[in-house]
């Protein structure tokens, strides 16, 4: 086993994991807190990377500064669904059956659509730093080896993730409406009597969950090539995350995601890419099987 | 009406369908049985779905997992020493049997939810096993032929004769009655299962779990039964396929069409009972191949996915719901 | 006297941090009529969810029928002879009123019994339990249909179909009127004169008083009190705790 190979796989798992946690905050917003089963979610991913590939092919625009940009456009997406979910199924009582038809139904509609319009081949984004590494974006020579030679395509992802994950931490922590998002799946009649409708609060939630899926989206094709049935692989990511970070806790997501990462990385490297997917969902069952409150479990 | 009086009821149509069906290959061709065989096809996987769906309101997303298992275990044997279809469907309704009991081990004690998703989880999982696993074709595919006919010999020369020249003409004919069989055991299954004690308790855990268990229901073993019942009869689905197909890749056999029309046809059928998905397996299974051929086949299962939607929200009792509300005023339950 | 029926020895319960239950000792004999009060809060129905099973508690023990039921989960304990109602009724609403309790009698009763009873037999005996709570007439109705008192009434028949030796009555009373309120005492007692020993939780004190021949008050997890209803009612702590409000 060399070690250079092994000090690699663990910076890609790391700098990887960075990135799912992004992809996995949306889940434990809809899934940990409001008790949402979103398996749609990585639908609206994808959906973001189709949208800042289009954007970067006309008009040559950075990714990120896409996924910036749409991102009012997919919290209100994400208000609608939420009014149309809640309305349908959790105002009537009937959400577990019916409920994960719907979602599972727009995940599927989603693929097939995306695949209707752009078709099944691969689409990526051109960037001017998408194949440089550290070094060569930075341009000097003075840093250590295993710096310079972190590839941009995954640090930034990585980086970007880590920055939304500080700002809703933020969020959660400082706005009375971020801690009534953590109240609200506890006690809505408390809620209440302060005078905050949690229909609302659960609303505003999920969008925001959708809207983290925009700017996931644009860091995922920075990452790799698209194609409309990659958000069915990142299904058994973003829950299998989600569960080991415990329901709900969002550092417990990105110690999740970073575990994910690093796990899927080493076996990728050592086995095999196409053991990965294998990998994700492996984890979530063995979760489900044995520790199904997670490692910050509530 | 009795179990055993619905079956012979059931054998009598089955066989009409088969002669309607030979009569129809006069003027439209061969192409009257692989239509045929796709739509009987969905309805095992419908009603195997519903069992567990719709009986005990625990969501099945991996139904193709099953089905491939039924598959390649076929395909298995095939490389291994070929066993004639009959043999091959119990070995598939064993392994998916078993497949469905594990997963349900590791995961029913949860939340309805992280059932759901463990199906979906475990469908990938299985998925990357095959891909992997060259000794069924890994990615490559494996090359499954269909023989011309029946081996019959062992009936002797006058009845075989007799059965190939008047009945079944070829091994697609022959493949098409395998799966008529299936459907009509399927559905008499989820019938008796309906009326039995068996049902009563899935339909107490889909009304409250908790209620039922303080009932005195043991809420775990009959989710594994139904479990490993769905499971089954999905693998039995899928044993017949690779000869179908003449080709079986894992895309192919993982389709998510599977997984989306087990779920829509008896959601848009209705759950409540046996008829709702054949109802909506014999609609839909139509629609479809009417559409694949006009249309695309991407067009037609983006409306099985939208009009899957649509009747999640708009009418969740299915079509049997809607008919039950416009003969009688108030939908209720019954057989 | 008699023995026992059900024993409850150093019961605690945690959830986290918060101690829901600490060191709860309870005996109940059998063919007694036991009333549980306490402020909202204080821990009654976990202790219920904990004999039944449905809440596994990690410290102490519970015997039923001189049993050790650790272990036993939910449905076990009600094979047993132990049946609960619920605060909140909880109904199969896809089954008719008289299917409702065809459930707990096959799986409770009929399903483990030598002498399975017949097609007929359980038709009967569903119309049997609907007379004694007085819904007979509503049998081929669902549950949606029927009243507030009603499906409190059709959770103590559900409760009775699984022939108990102990029934345990979670707030069975709550918002229901005067009338309401002596009908389902009244049912009570007479299932306590069939030999069924009883525990009545409720907040409804007139209740509490005609009905419980022993009194016992829960608060904050802990047991304070326990005895004769007049001179439980009496002592000024549970007066301070509870009745003071």
């Amino acid at each position: 086993m060399s070690f250079d190979l092994l000090v690699n796989a663990l910076i890609a798992g790391v700098l990887l994991g960075g990135f799912y946690a992004a992809v996995t905050v949306g889940i434990s917003i809809s899934f940990g807190i409001l008790d949402i089963v979103n398996i749609a979610h990585p639908a609206f991913v994808i959906l973001g990377s189709y949208i800042a590939y289009i954007l970067n092919a006309r008009f040559g625009l950075d990714p990120v500064l896409v996924g910036i940009l749409v991102l009012p456009a997919f919290y209100a997406l994400g208000a609608a669904v939420y009014q149309v979910y809640y309305v349908s199924f959790e105002k009537r009582g009937k959400e577990a059956l019916s409920g994960l038809a719907f979602f599972f139904g727009l995940l599927f509609i989603t693929e097939v659509l995306l695949i209707l319009v752009f078709g099944v081949d691969y689409r990526y984004v051109q960037v001017a730093y998408i194949d440089a590494n550290f070094g060569k974006f930075l341009g000097t020579t003075a840093l250590p080896k295993i710096i310079a030679e972190l590839p941009m395509r995954m640090l930034v992802p990585c980086v970007m993730s880590i920055v939304m994950f500080i700002v809703l931490l933020l969020f959660i922590k400082r706005t009375f409406i971020g801690r009534a998002i953590m109240a609200v799946s506890q006690d809505a009649l408390a809620l209440q009597l302060q005078g905050a409708s949690p229909v609302r609060i659960k609303r505003i939630a999920f969008a925001i969950s959708i809207a983290t899926a925009a700017m996931a989206g644009a860091f995922l094709i920075i990452i790799q090539p698209v194609e409309p049935s990659v958000g069915r692989e990142y299904i058994g990511r973003v829950f299998a995350i989600c569960v080991l970070g415990g329901m709900g806790s969002l550092t417990g997501t990105l110690i999740g995601a970073m575990l994910l990462g690093v796990a899927e990385s080493l076996t990728a490297t050592f086995y095999g890419p196409s053991w990965a997917p294998a990998v994700s969902f492996g984890l979530l069952l063995l979760t489900l099987a044995f520790r199904p409150s997670g490692i910050m479990g509530r | 009406m009795k179990s055993r009086n619905f079956i012979l009821i059931a054998a009598i149509v089955g066989a009409a369908l088969f002669f309607v069906a030979r009569f129809g290959a006069l003027s439209y061709g061969e192409y009257v049985f692989f239509a045929g065989y796709t739509v009987l096809q969905y309805v095992v996987l419908a009603t195997a779905w519903n069992m567990l769906g719709g009986y005990t309101g625990y969501v099945n997303f991996g139904s193709a997992a099953f089905f491939a298992v039924g598959a390649y275990t076929s395909v298995f044997f095939h490389k291994l020493y070929p066993l004639p279809i009959p043999v091959l469907v119990v070995a598939a309704a064993v392994v998916a049997g078993l497949c469905g009991l594990g997963m349900g081990y590791l995961t029913l004690r949860l939340r309805g939810a992280f059932f759901s998703i463990a199906t979906l989880a475990l469908a990938v999982v299985l998925q990357t096993l095959v891909v992997n696993w060259d000794f069924v074709g890994g990615a490559r595919g494996a090359y499954v032929i269909r023989p011309a006919n029946v081996d019959m010999n062992w009936l002797g020369e006058t009845v075989s004769g007799f059965i190939a020249h008047n009945l079944i003409s070829n091994y697609l004919q022959y493949l098409f009655l395998i799966m008529l069989i299936l459907a009509i055991g399927a559905i008499a299954t989820a019938r008796a299962i309906e009326r039995s004690m068996l049902g009563f308790g899935f339909a107490a855990i889909r009304d409250d779990e908790l209620a039922a268990e303080a009932s005195g229901v043991p809420t775990l073993k009959l989710k594994l039964i139904a479990t490993a019942l769905s499971g089954a009869f999905m693998g039995m689905a899928g044993a017949p396929f690779p000869y179908y197909i003449s080709f079986l890749q894992p895309s192919s056999a993982f389709g998510l069409e599977y997984a989306v029309n087990s779920i829509a046809m008896p959601i848009i059928g209705g759950t409540a009972t046996w008829v709702g998905p054949l109802v909506g397996a014999i609609l839909l299974g139509t629609l479809q191949q009417v559409a694949t051929v006009t249309i695309s086949s991407a067009v037609n299962v983006l409306l099985v996915g939208l009009l899957l939607v649509f009747f999640v929200i708009v009418a969740p009792n299915g079509l049997v719901g809607v008919m039950q509300k416009l003969f009688r005023g108030k939908p209720g339950a019954q057989t | 006297m008699s023995a026992p029926i059900l024993e409850v020895s150093g019961l605690s319960k945690r959830f986290g941090g918060f101690v829901a239950l600490d060191g709860i000792n309870l005996r109940v004999t059998q063919g007694e009529r036991l009333g549980l009060i306490g402020p909202n809060g204080s821990g009654k129905s976990t202790l219920v969810n904990c004999i039944c099973g449905t809440l596994v508690n990690e410290v102490g023990s519970v015997h039923f029928d001189g049993r050790d039921l650790t272990g036993l989960i939910t449905h076990e304990r009600t094979r047993l002879g132990m049946a609960r109602s619920f605060q909140l009724p909880r109904p199969f609403l896809s089954m008719t009123i008289a299917d409702n309790i065809r459930v707990p009698l096959l799986y409770a009763v009929n399903a483990h019994r030598e002498t399975r009873r017949t097609e007929d037999e359980i038709v009967a005996r569903c119309h049997e339990l609907l007379w004694l709570v007085g819904l007979a007439e509503k049998a081929k109705q669902f549950p949606r249909d029927l009243t507030q008192v009603d499906m409190r009434k059709l959770e103590l028949a559900r409760a009775m179909a699984v022939e108990p030796k102990l029934l345990i009555a979670d707030e069975a009373m709550a918002g229901l009127s005067g009338s309401e309120v002596t009908d389902i005492v009244n049912l009570l007692i007479t299932l306590n004169e069939r030999g069924i020993t009883v525990i009545l939780i409720e907040h409804i004190m007139s209740a509490v008083m005609k009905f419980s021949q022993r009194l016992v008050v829960l608060v904050s997890g802990k047991k304070i009190a326990d005895g004769p209803p007049d001179t439980v009612i009496r002592d000024p702590e549970v007066e301070r705790a509870y009745l003071g409000q």
